[in-house]
């Protein structure tokens, strides 16, 4: 390039020193912590022993926390398969048929999304709760069943929260996958005598198939750490391991433990992402 | 060609999966509305049942008004925010201008940082700051609520500025060195006002990224300090309440206010570069 030399070198090193220091010092190196955190041994009143115990790992064997992991990846896949179940046919509306309307229908999508999940969840709260709410109401008036129902604080209720929260981070990814869609290869797996179905499963879906990863790991991720959702909506019997990160650290007070359920969670993170890669390709990881 | 699934035939079928499909995304555009739309309905209602309507009032919104502790939480999101966005933006432009003008070692390595902190589960983010602010004995406040917020937004300044410069003619950079100006006039004459539309909106996702953060905000702000998005979780645990309706609808008014005002501006401004 022939830009290379001492004043280029200066100048890099001045733009590149805050985020290394600031993404450094508060982002990479509180996570190494945890990592160091979770093979430490926490004592009675808090402290933490560090050291090579692999026991917090071990801890999530243990059938109490089991059913809290199984429980939290079950929740989350359905979350994920839900949000590509009605997201994908929204998505597919807004690019093919959308017509001028197109950046109008994106931005309601968007809109949602730009609303804090707290205040998203509380909605729903105020929505399930009671036996006079709203969706008891309804539920009646549709004759669905005669008495009010238990709605709230149940699994259920976690679920319909969360693909109400993430709904979009699914479409809009599948949004923009479709949108670089090529008319003119529909048309011709059309002409060349292609069903609509057939093209839309040969041809239209394995090219959303960027789309689809990104959307599903973008809620996949989130719901399996969520705990604020689960908090308001599952009650006492619909703990997920976000609640129980939190206990760790916020009652239980046992942070080897809660470090090594919080390493857990990013390393499924890292899974996710090196299999995106490994599909799509990593110069497309910007488009996420 | 035996082929007795042909086009035309099938056009004239395909009219019935349209209209399901239409049917079917005006469905969900209400499962998405009808929530946020019940919350600000029950904001105005005369008693305290958010559930069913008994009449007309703005009573929820004077208490409110009258209700200190919201007001205390309020003026500190504010606070957090503009620090925040205002730090994030600075070193996410720089990043933004190191990594799309330059090629150097370890710039794959600090791209994934920067994606990492932009996907990394909150909870995650937020224990592993708690348990560094506690291991380097930094008293938990509004400090580390700043420290927190600005680590979290300057991946997505770094993102959204990085795009626009993606899309810039370089060789107007190239141009206003050649022509003797100096590489700090250049950036300020130059590259800062072309780009500028990016670093406002970059700066607009920021602030409402920090203003509605609830969970890291959670485990870094300790006792004292409750930032907006604290005081409606700890109210709403206390129980429903018109009062958290009223809260809400504010809220919700004033980002879509400041996000599509914003965006309004940006993209005519965007227009004008």
């Amino acid at each position: 390039m022939g830009k290379e030399g001492r004043g280029w070198t200066l100048r890099l090193a001045g733009l590149l020193s805050p985020v290394t220091i600031w993404l450094g010092l508060f982002f990479l190196v509180p996570l190494l912590l945890i990592l160091a955190y979770s093979f430490g041994k926490s004592g009675v009143y808090g402290g933490i022993t560090l050291g090579f115990y692999p026991g917090n790992y071990l801890k999530v064997f243990d059938p109490l926390y089991l059913e809290i992991i199984v429980r939290t990846l079950v929740i989350a896949l359905l979350n994920t398969l839900l949000c590509l179940l009605i997201g994908y046919p929204l998505a597919y509306f807004i690019t093919f048929k959308g017509g001028r309307y197109k950046h109008l229908l994106i931005l309601l999508v968007m809109i949602p999304f730009w609303t804090s999940l707290l205040l998203r969840a509380y909605a729903w709260v105020v929505i399930l709760g009671g036996d006079n709410g709203l969706a008891n109401r309804l539920l009646q008036f549709l004759h669905i069943t005669d008495h009010p129902l238990t709605l709230i604080f149940t699994p259920q209720a976690v679920v319909m929260g969360m693909v109400y929260s993430y709904l979009p981070f699914m479409i809009l990814p599948l949004y923009a996958a479709l949108e670089k869609f090529d008319w003119r290869l529909k048309e011709a797996a059309q002409d060349l005598g292609a069903s609509r179905w057939h093209t839309f499963w040969r041809v239209t879906f394995p090219l959303s198939m960027p789309g689809v990863i990104a959307g599903s790991i973008l809620v996949f991720i989130p719901s399996a750490g969520e705990f604020v959702i689960p908090n308001l909506l599952g009650g006492a019997r619909t703990v997920m391991v976000g609640n129980l990160i939190q206990q760790q650290f916020l009652s239980a007070r046992d942070w080897a433990f809660g470090s090594a359920l919080a390493v857990m969670l990013a390393a499924l993170l890292v899974g996710a992402i090196m299999f995106y890669v490994r599909r799509v390709g990593a110069d497309k990881l910007e488009g996420v | 060609m035996g082929n007795s699934k042909g086009g035309p035939v099938y056009r004239g079928l395909g009219k019935i999966p349209d209209r399901v499909l239409l049917l079917f995304a005006g469905a969900v555009y209400v499962f998405l509305y009808a929530p946020i739309m019940v919350l600000i309905f029950f904001s105005f209602n005369s008693t305290k049942n958010t559930q069913v309507w008994t009449g007309f009032s703005t009573q929820w919104y004077g208490e409110l008004i009258r209700d200190g502790s919201v007001l205390n939480a309020f003026k500190l999101s504010l606070i957090v925010g503009l620090t925040a966005t205002a730090v994030a933006t600075i070193i996410g432009t720089l990043t933004a201008l190191a990594l799309s003008r330059h090629n150097f070692r370890g710039k794959t390595f600090t791209d994934s940082a920067i994606y990492a902190a932009t996907v990394m589960p909150e909870i995650v983010v937020g224990v592993s700051l708690l348990v560094f602010f506690v291991a380097a004995t930094v008293e938990l406040g509004i400090v580390t609520i700043i420290i927190a917020h600005v680590a979290f937004c300057i991946s997505f300044v770094t993102i959204v500025v990085r795009a626009r410069l993606s899309g810039m003619d370089e060789s107007l950079e190239e141009a206003a060195q050649d022509l003797g100006a100096s590489p700090v006039q250049t950036f300020l004459r130059v590259t800062l006002p072309l780009i500028l539309p990016g670093v406002m909106a970059g700066a607009l996702l920021a602030f409402t990224l920090s203003f509605d953060d609830f969970v890291i905000t959670f485990f870094v702000s300790g006792v004292g300090s409750s930032t907006l998005p604290l005081k409606i979780y700890s109210m709403i645990k206390f129980g429903v309440s018109p009062v958290i309706n009223a809260l809400s609808t504010v809220v919700m008014v004033s980002t879509m206010v400041l996000i599509l005002g914003g965006g309004r501006i940006l993209a005519r401004r965007g227009e004008n570069a």
